[in-house]
């Protein structure tokens, strides 16, 4: 359970660091936090030449609270996100989400940024900045670039970060004060990777009722219009289209896997508040 | 190799390590603190769990030369903490370990518990006790220790 070999840099300027990504020919990596990056080099899944840790960029610790948006760097942690050391944009979805991934110490070193840019589909920070319609800021040798999440994420464990690229942070729009929101995830044991996640965010004000299937085969599959599976809406939590949406994340009805994110999707739409 | 320099229990520490070489490893064959127990290596058990820079990490996935510049408390940086004086003494009193292998997280995390969230419940305590495990004791001992510090505190402010 030892790492193989690998070279470590640790540069201070954002283009040292995209340098260094760009001369590693696909084998220099970025880490962070490496709460998931860590055990993969200790079990050998992963076996870069460079690692390059991002830790000591400014921009990436950066956090900007604006009128109608919160920035958070990539390197944000999620302890920070849980006490609320950073503003947080969602009437505190985050906070909430941030409390229940993996454990504490986990949380005191893991990043939001790692998270995404690692996109595990069983993560929760992939579902919920989908959900959310986040913005994410990427450097590469050719300037600053900023796509929606939902074109971030490509697949399980895929994004379209190129290989001398920088996730350098999250763009969150603030939700008015009337937003509701909600989000449950199944664990079998607490803190471990979810086998079913679900969310809701309502918000008149922004004309947004977006969820979000999560802990999927692929990429979570977001719902931009999910009115008819709001508990308490005109037509109530519609099974007919829960079912429709969770056949259409992948999972053939009747297994288990979509039964538990039928499940998953009722429990978030009944603890929408 | 990369130089590296640190702070592990208020000392010094200037060392050569190879990048791959984690923490933990460090810690015990370095430094000779072998207080850090290795579990699982993988960031699961939280057998090595240690505080980095006054917050409980896992010294198994954490890479020594991530850790230039940091301040490392290990197991044995606690010999003259109050808190750890009265989980130790909790620990004894409520049977909270039997072969002790977990027993270094343990006590880290049990003493974050105690600092951070003073009125925790029983399904807090268990909530964040769930990243470390114990094959001995059933976890009942564990939480009732970390109960019996938590209400010792409480009546003493």
């Amino acid at each position: 359970m030892k790492s193989a070999k690998f070279d470590y840099e640790k540069p201070r300027a954002l283009a040292d660091a995209i340098k260094l990504l760009a001369g590693g020919a696909g084998m220099a990596k970025v880490i962070a936090g490496g709460q998931s990056f860590g055990p993969m080099l200790n079990l050998r899944l992963a076996q870069p030449d460079l690692l390059v840790d991002v830790r000591g960029l400014p921009e990436l610790t950066a956090v900007k609270d604006e009128a109608d948006a919160v920035t958070l760097g990539a390197c944000t942690t999620h302890a920070a996100i849980e006490d609320g050391r950073v503003p947080d944009a969602t009437g505190g979805l985050m906070p909430f989400v941030a409390r229940d991934i993996a454990y504490r110490a986990i949380r005191n070193r893991g990043t939001i940024g790692g998270s995404l840019a690692h996109a595990d589909p069983a993560g929760d920070w992939v579902s919920v900045l989908m959900l959310l319609d986040a913005t994410v800021i990427i450097s590469g040798p050719a300037g600053e670039r900023r796509v929606p999440a939902s074109e971030f994420v490509t697949g399980a464990l895929a994004t379209s970060l190129a290989e001398d690229e920088i996730l350098t942070g999250v763009r969150i729009a603030k939700f008015s004060p009337k937003a509701r929101w909600s989000y449950y995830k199944f664990c079998r044991k607490t803190g471990e990777f979810a086998e079913a996640i679900a969310g809701f965010v309502v918000d008149p004000a922004r004309g947004i009722a977006r969820a979000v299937i999560g802990a999927a085969e692929g990429a979570p599959v977001v719902i931009t219009d999910a009115t008819a599976l709001v508990t308490g809406g005109k037509s109530g939590f519609d099974e007919a289209i829960a079912s429709k949406a969770t056949t259409g994340a992948g999972f053939q009805p009747g297994s288990y896997e979509f039964q538990v994110h039928m499940a998953a999707l009722k429990r978030a739409s009944e603890r929408l508040q | 190799m990369k130089q590296i320099k640190l702070t592990v229990n208020g000392k010094p520490v200037e060392a050569l390590v190879e990048p791959r070489t984690h923490l933990a490893d460090f810690l015990r064959e370095n430094e000779r603190l072998t207080g850090t127990h290795v579990g699982c290596e993988h960031g699961v058990c939280g057998a090595c769990t240690v505080e980095i820079d006054g917050a409980p990490a896992r010294s198994c996935i954490a890479f020594a030369v991530t850790c230039d510049g940091a301040s490392v408390r290990t197991i044995e940086g606690f010999d003259d903490d109050a808190v750890m004086a009265q989980l130790r003494a909790a620990f004894s009193a409520e049977h909270a370990l039997q072969c002790g292998y977990c027993t270094p997280g343990m006590l880290v995390t049990a003493r974050d518990i105690v600092m951070r969230i003073p009125d925790a419940d029983e399904a807090r305590i268990r909530h964040e006790l769930s990243g470390n495990l114990c094959r001995c004791t059933g976890y009942v001992g564990i939480v009732r220790a970390i109960k019996r510090v938590l209400a010792e505190n409480r009546t003493a402010s």
